[in-house]
C-alpha cells in the first residue's frame, strides 16, 4: 500500500478524524443543529396532525422527511467546505499540497469526510424524529437510501463550487461555507411541490437534483410510489453539476498556483 | 548511467502582472550537496522555492527536480522530496505523532512507526509526541517541522529559514541535526536564509539573489575571497548594496 492513492486520502481522513477526537465542540456542533432542526419541526408537525388527522398527518411526514432529508444535503456540503477549510485555518495547505497527495485524493478525503460528518449529524436526528414523533425516515421505503445518496452527492457539487470560490478569493469567502444552500432552499422544493413555485422559479428549481429528490419522497409518501423519472433527473443533474463544478474546482487550483495563493490563503 | 541532478533550473521566470518576482534564473544543483540561496526580503527565494516545489507555475523557464520536469511529473518528483517553512504550520490541535504519522501516510513511509520513533529519537521529541503541535514552543515546533521534512528520507529537502526565530543555541542545535540527518540519508539540501553564519557552516555552494535575478554564486570561502572580505554577511552587505566583488 506505501504510496497509493488509497493511502493518501486515508492520511488526510486520519488527519480530520484526529481532530475531532481532540474536539469535543466540533463533534457537538456536527449533531446540535439538525437535532434542533428537528425538534423544533416535530412539534410543528405534531401540532398539524392534531389539528386534523388524516391529510394532514401526511403533510407532518413529509414536512419531517423533508426536514431530516434536506439535512442531509446542508451537512453533505458543509463537512465537504468546512473539512477544506481547517486546512486553511491551520496554515497547512503549503505542506498539504506539496506532498505527493493529488488534488483528486484530496476531493475524495473531503467527500469521505462529509459522509462520516453528515452521519454523525443526522442519525441523531433520525432517531430523535423516531423516539419523539413516532416518524420513521424509511416509512418511505427502501427508496429512502437513494434518496440520501442522491442529496450527499448535491451537497458534494455545491462544495466544490465552494471550495473554488475559497481557492479564488481566499478565506473571506468562507461564509460561504455556511450559507450557500440556505439560499438554494426555495427552489429546492423541500416543503412543497415544484408546481407550488412561480414559473420562472420552476424551471431553475427544476435543475436543483433536491427538487426532484423531494417530489419523489412526495410520490412515496402521499401516493406510495417510487417516481423513477425523479431518481433519474436527480442522479443526471448530480452528475452534470458534479462534472461542472469539479472541473471549476480544479481550475481554480491551477489558478491559485498561477498566483501562489496555495502558500498564502487566508482573508 | 548516472542518477540526474537534484535541480535543474532552465531561464526560469516568474511574474506576477507587473512585478517580476524572479528573472531568468538557470541553475544546476548535483545530488547530494547543500546549497543555500541568498537575498534580501523581495530578492525571489521563497517565489523560487514555490517553483521548485510546484506550489507556483512558473511564467516561463523549466525546472526538474530529480530528473522529474515539475511541469508535467512533479507528484513523482514529490514523493521523494520535503519541505520545511516556519511559515508554514502543521495542525496545531493534533499532537506530534499524529501529525508525523499524517504525513508519513501521505509519503507512503514503509515501517511508518518505527522512523516516527527514530525521528522523535533523533529531534528529542520523544516526550512531546502525544502533545498537540499548537502546545509547543518555537524551537520543539521547529523540530517537528524538520521531523516530518525527513519523515520520507527524501533525496531532496527544501528549507525556507529553519532557524527562523530560534534562539542561537536551539539554532545551533538544529545545524548540528540537519548536518545528522545529511550524512544519514545524502540528501540534497537547498536552504534560504538570512542567516549567514548557518549558510556559511552547512553550505558548499551559495547563489545570491538580488531583484530575482542570480547575481553571483560560489562557495561561501571563494565569495568572501573575491569580495575581500571577513564573512558571508559582509559579501551579502556588499551585494545588497550594488557592489562588486573585487
Amino acid at each position: 500500500m506505501s504510496g497509493s492513492p488509497a493511502r493518501r486520502v486515508l492520511a488526510v481522513l486520519y488527519r480530520h478524524l484526529a481532530l475531532y477526537r481532540r474536539s469535543w465542540p466540533r463533534v457537538f456542533e456536527l449533531m446540535y443543529w439538525p437535532s434542533l432542526q428537528m425538534l423544533v419541526w416535530g412539534f410543528v408537525s405534531a401540532w398539524l396532525a392534531s389539528l386534523q388527522p388524516g391529510a394532514t398527518q401526511f403533510a407532518a411526514g413529509v414536512l419531517l422527511g423533508g426536514v431530516l432529508l434536506w439535512e442531509v444535503a446542508l451537512r453533505s456540503q458543509m463537512g465537504f467546505a468546512i473539512s477544506f477549510l481547517e486546512e486553511i485555518w491551520s496554515r497547512n495547505l503549503g505542506h498539504l499540497f506539496v506532498s505527493p497527495i493529488r488534488p483528486v485524493e484530496l476531493i475524495a478525503a473531503l467527500i469521505g469526510m462529509s459522509l462520516l460528518r453528515t452521519l454523525a449529524g443526522v442519525l441523531p436526528a433520525a432517531g430523535l424524529a423516531w423516539l419523539f414523533y413516532g416518524f420513521g425516515l424509511f416509512d418511505a421505503g427502501p427508496v429512502v437510501v437513494a434518496f440520501f445518496a442522491l442529496l450527499l452527492m448535491m451537497g458534494w457539487a455545491v462544495a466544490l463550487g465552494v471550495t473554488a470560490l475559497i481557492l479564488r478569493h481566499g478565506a473571506g469567502a468562507e461564509a460561504l461555507a455556511w450559507g450557500v444552500l440556505f439560499g438554494v432552499t426555495p427552489f429546492a422544493a423541500v416543503f412543497y411541490p415544484v408546481s407550488t413555485l412561480p414559473l420562472p422559479m420552476q424551471f431553475v428549481s427544476l435543475a436543483v437534483p433536491a427538487a426532484h429528490v423531494f417530489e419523489g419522497l412526495r410520490a412515496a409518501l402521499i401516493e406510495g410510489r417510487t417516481a423513477w423519472e425523479h431518481l433519474a433527473a436527480a442522479l443526471a443533474l448530480n452528475l452534470a453539476w458534479m462534472a461542472a463544478l469539479g472541473g471549476l474546482f480544479l481550475r481554480q487550483f491551477e489558478g491559485a498556483r498561477e498566483r501562489g495563493a496555495l502558500l498564502a490563503i487566508g482573508e | 548511467m548516472s542518477p540526474p541532478p537534484a535541480i535543474v533550473v532552465e531561464s526560469l521566470t516568474k511574474r506576477f502582472g507587473d512585478v517580476t518576482a524572479v528573472d531568468g534564473i538557470s541553475f544546476t544543483m548535483p545530488r547530494g550537496a547543500v546549497w543555500g540561496l541568498l537575498g534580501g526580503n523581495g530578492a525571489g527565494k521563497t517565489t523560487t522555492i514555490g517553483m521548485l516545489l510546484g506550489l507556483l507555475i512558473p511564467t516561463s523557464g523549466s525546472v526538474r527536480c530529480l530528473g522529474h520536469d515539475m511541469a508535467t511529473d512533479r507528484f513523482a518528483a514529490l514523493a521523494r522530496m520535503n519541505f520545511s517553512s516556519p511559515y508554514v504550520a502543521l495542525p496545531h490541535r493534533l499532537s506530534v505523532a499524529e501529525n508525523l504519522r499524517v504525513y508519513g501516510h501521505l509519503y507512503g513511509v514503509d515501517g511508518l512507526e518505527a522512523r516516527i520513533r527514530d525521528l522523535a529519537r533523533a529531534f528529542e521529541l520523544e516526550a512531546f509526541l502525544d502533545r498537540p503541535a499548537g502546545q509547543l514552543s518555537a524551537g520543539q515546533k521547529t523540530r517537528v517541522a524538520l521531523a516530518k521534512a525527513l519523515i520520507n528520507r527524501p533525496d531532496l529537502l527544501l528549507l525556507d529559514e529553519p532557524t527562523a526565530s530560534l534562539d542561537p543555541d536551539t539554532a545551533d542545535w538544529v545545524r548540528s541535526r540537519l548536518e545528522a540527518a545529511r550524512a544519514e540519508t545524502g540528501a540534497a539540501i537547498l536552504l534560504a536564509s538570512h542567516n549567514m553564519g548557518e549558510v556559511e557552516r552547512l553550505c558548499s555552494h551559495v547563489l545570491m539573489l538580488k531583484q530575482g535575478r542570480i547575481v553571483d554564486q560560489g562557495s561561501p570561502a571563494d565569495l568572501i575571497r573575491r569580495y575581500g572580505r571577513e564573512d558571508l554577511e559582509e559579501v551579502f552587505l556588499d551585494i545588497a548594496r550594488g557592489r562588486r566583488a573585487a
